[in-house]
């Protein structure tokens, strides 16, 4: 078991003829079950014509009916990014993982209105993807620093969340399932919605959770873990020495009217029972240190 | 980015939101000619910065004549304005605004921001006007009232008339208000803003609504489709290392420290920050060089660190996803080779190719100590810039 996705996942790549989506369809497809799961790409003008392989059809609703595909992962340049989400949605796919960085904050709040009440979620935009090791991966992390095995990784960062999963290998902990939720302001999946999934998977002994400066997703996560969750979270906050008003990187990563400060965030976790840690270096110690009693 | 008050006023302007009479000045001369264009008797000398808190540095004067218009606009234009947004070095003035002066019996605060958590544009508005928001919402919560504008219907006239009475704007004039809302909805959507403040809206003696002040912060991402909006950015007002990696497409924000930061992420990048600090040490920068960075790039980064005359050590930390840490490595010893780096430098790899990284960097001959983790490499380049 996992969250999300596992081997048997059917997979539709929107933006897979372009120089990112190619490269990273590439090694998704050589990941795993990759070759299995990857069933097809989306362009309107080359539809007929395939990559790897993996056959191109002309639209998402083209490419579900010819392959029951259930998921999409989106790698279509900022400017149509929003309207390629747009189209998984109307589609009806289950789930939507979307890798672009740079979609105005204005289309995302569009395609969010538009997907009240609709079945289909959404990861990122702006995140690295998500991975079930040894059985599927869509995205852009790097595979072999994962290890299967039953921890959760939840993270608002691309390369924060290679770090976490580095240190839970290093230390001879595999992952259940490792979801990046993206740095953009408005986006699908929130901590809380991933941290429930994870709850609920019978496969997952614990979490780690790392989050980043910037609105007040980890704190609702935190609130809702005093009451609701039943496996140890271990918690870590980028950004305790970012100024404030200056955006760090990330569209999201930004203290702005005195709300998303790193310390004010760790302060309502640790009170939720979260077991955070300062040094970003000690994310695997502290969950070892946890599971080892 | 932003834009200066005088800007802003513009657009408001372009969505039927009233302002004062005013124009925009680079000088002395061209301030007093302002003043008698436009007329009166009383006029307002404003520097223009982006940073907010103005009046109470002192860059906010009224003037009751020409001669005072002329001494106002001397003293303000080329003073370092120093207010809680600018840091203790303050901003030099280089642009004023001069304005027809207004009566004011009634000053309220209206705002327009992003709210990640309705994930709507969210109008907040206040009785307070004039006072910073952040202020008001930390000891009068109940004074700020928001309303979660439904995109697709946009803001109504109803929701409008609502806030209007809300905040206390006489019923005489709520008509005026709600077009102003309105208008300020239409600026936001239809400009790609971030953030968009009227501070203060006031009601004059003769009963009019006038946009004291305007700040707008527009999306980044979204100026691709506003090249009138790009015309208005001013580099005056922009950090110069910023600018030069803004170039490069390096995300780069100065601080206080000595300890420069090369990293690969954005969430990696504040970490390794804060993992700096907590060993003690002061990072001089964050600086995330993306995921496809290249040799350049990397030459590019490190002139850019080594530009700070505080420097006193380089930590390079690369978790090589996409990126390759042999491509890094040589990118960092090239780098090291052209800039004759002097100051001490440590590198921490880790990911894909990782053991070929480490080689080249150690083949190298240059005096670059490796750092085994995070922690490894954080503690090591504390003890190097104090060395």
């Amino acid at each position: 078991m996992s969250i999300l996705i596992n081997k048997n996942t059917k997979v539709i790549t929107q933006g897979m003829t372009g120089k990112v989506g190619q490269f990273h369809t590439f090694h998704c497809k050589n990941y795993a079950n990759g070759a299995n799961c990857f069933v097809a790409g989306v362009n309107p003008k080359k539809a007929g014509e395939d990559f790897e392989g993996i056959p191109v059809y002309a639209t998402v609703k083209d490419a579900k009916a010819a392959t029951g595909a259930t998921v999409s992962v989106i790698y279509v340049p900022p400017s149509g990014a929003a309207a390629a989400i747009d189209e998984a949605v109307d589609a009806e796919l289950d789930l939507v993982i979307c890798i672009t960085e740079g979609i105005p904050v204005h289309d995302m709040l569009k395609t969010r209105y538009r997907m009240q009440g609709k079945k289909t979620l959404l990861i990122g935009p702006n995140c690295p993807g998500l991975i079930t090791p040894d059985e599927i991966k869509i995205g852009i992390m790097p595979g072999h620093i994962h290890k299967k095995g039953r921890i959760g990784v939840v993270s608002r960062s691309g390369t924060l969340t290679y770090e976490a999963v580095g240190q839970l290998s290093a230390l001879g902990y595999g992952q259940s399932s490792c979801v990046g939720i993206g740095g953009d302001p408005i986006n699908g999946m929130k901590h809380i919605d991933v941290m429930k999934l994870f709850n609920d998977d019978p496969d997952t002994d614990a979490v780690i959770m790392v989050g980043e400066i910037g609105g007040s997703d980890e704190e609702e996560c935190a609130r809702w873990i005093k009451g609701n969750m039943n496996k140890p979270v271990v918690g870590f906050i980028a950004g305790v020495t970012a100024p404030p008003g200056k955006r760090m990187g990330h569209a999201g990563a930004i203290i702005s009217g005195g709300q998303g400060g790193a310390n004010e965030k760790l302060a309502v976790m640790e009170e939720s029972g979260i077991h955070i840690t300062r040094n970003p270096a000690d994310m695997g110690r502290v969950m070892q240190k946890l599971l080892k009693g | 980015m932003k834009i200066h008050e005088y800007q802003g006023k513009e657009i408001l302007r372009e969505f039927s939101v009233p302002t004062p009479r005013g124009m925009a000045c680079f000088s002395v001369d061209e301030a007093v000619a302002a003043a008698k264009q436009l007329g009166g008797s009383v006029w307002v000398v404003k520097a223009q910065i982006h940073a907010g808190g103005r009046g109470k540095g002192g860059g906010v004067k009224v003037a009751k004549s020409l001669d005072e218009v002329r001494l106002y606009a001397g003293q303000i234009l080329g003073m370092h304005l120093v207010t809680h947004q600018t840091g203790s070095q303050g901003q030099v003035v280089r642009r004023l605004l001069v304005e027809e002066g207004a009566q004011i019996t009634k000053e309220f605060y209206v705002g327009m921001v992003v709210d990640r958590a309705s994930q709507r544009v969210a109008l907040l508005a206040s009785s307070e006007g004039g006072m910073e928001i952040e202020e008001v919402a930390k000891h009068s919560p109940e004074k700020i009232h928001t309303v979660r504008i439904d995109p697709l219907a946009g803001l109504a006239d109803s929701e409008a008339a609502a806030v209007a009475r809300a905040i206390g704007i006489p019923e005489a004039v709520s008509a005026d208000a709600v077009k102003i809302f309105q208008g300020l909805y239409r600026a936001f959507v239809g400009k790609d803003a971030m953030l968009a403040e009227i501070n203060p809206l006031v009601l004059t003696a003769d009963n009019r609504v006038l946009a004291l002040d305007a700040k707008f912060n527009f999306d980044s991402n979204a100026l691709y489709r506003h090249p009138e909006i790009v015309a208005l950015r001013d580099l005056d007002e922009e950090d110069p290392a910023e600018i030069e990696a803004s170039k490069f497409d390096l995300s780069y924000i100065s601080l206080d420290g000595d300890i420069g930061c090369l990293v690969n992420g954005a969430g990696l990048a504040m970490a390794t920050m804060d993992i700096i600090k907590l060993y003690d040490g002061s990072p001089a920068n964050f600086l995330d060089v993306g995921g496809g960075a290249t040799a350049e790039k990397v030459t590019e980064a490190f002139k850019l660190m080594l530009k700070n005359p505080h420097l006193r050590a380089i930590l390079v930390n690369i978790f090589g996803g996409i990126m390759k840490c042999d491509v890094i490595a040589e990118g960092v010893v090239a780098a090291a080779r052209e800039v004759h780096l002097k100051v001490p430098l440590v590198v921490r790899l880790e990911g894909t190719n990782v053991d070929l990284g480490k080689k080249i960097l150690a083949d190298s001959g240059l005096p670059i100590i490796s750092g085994n983790d995070m922690a490894d490499a954080a503690q090591k380049v504390v003890a190097a810039a104090k060395g």
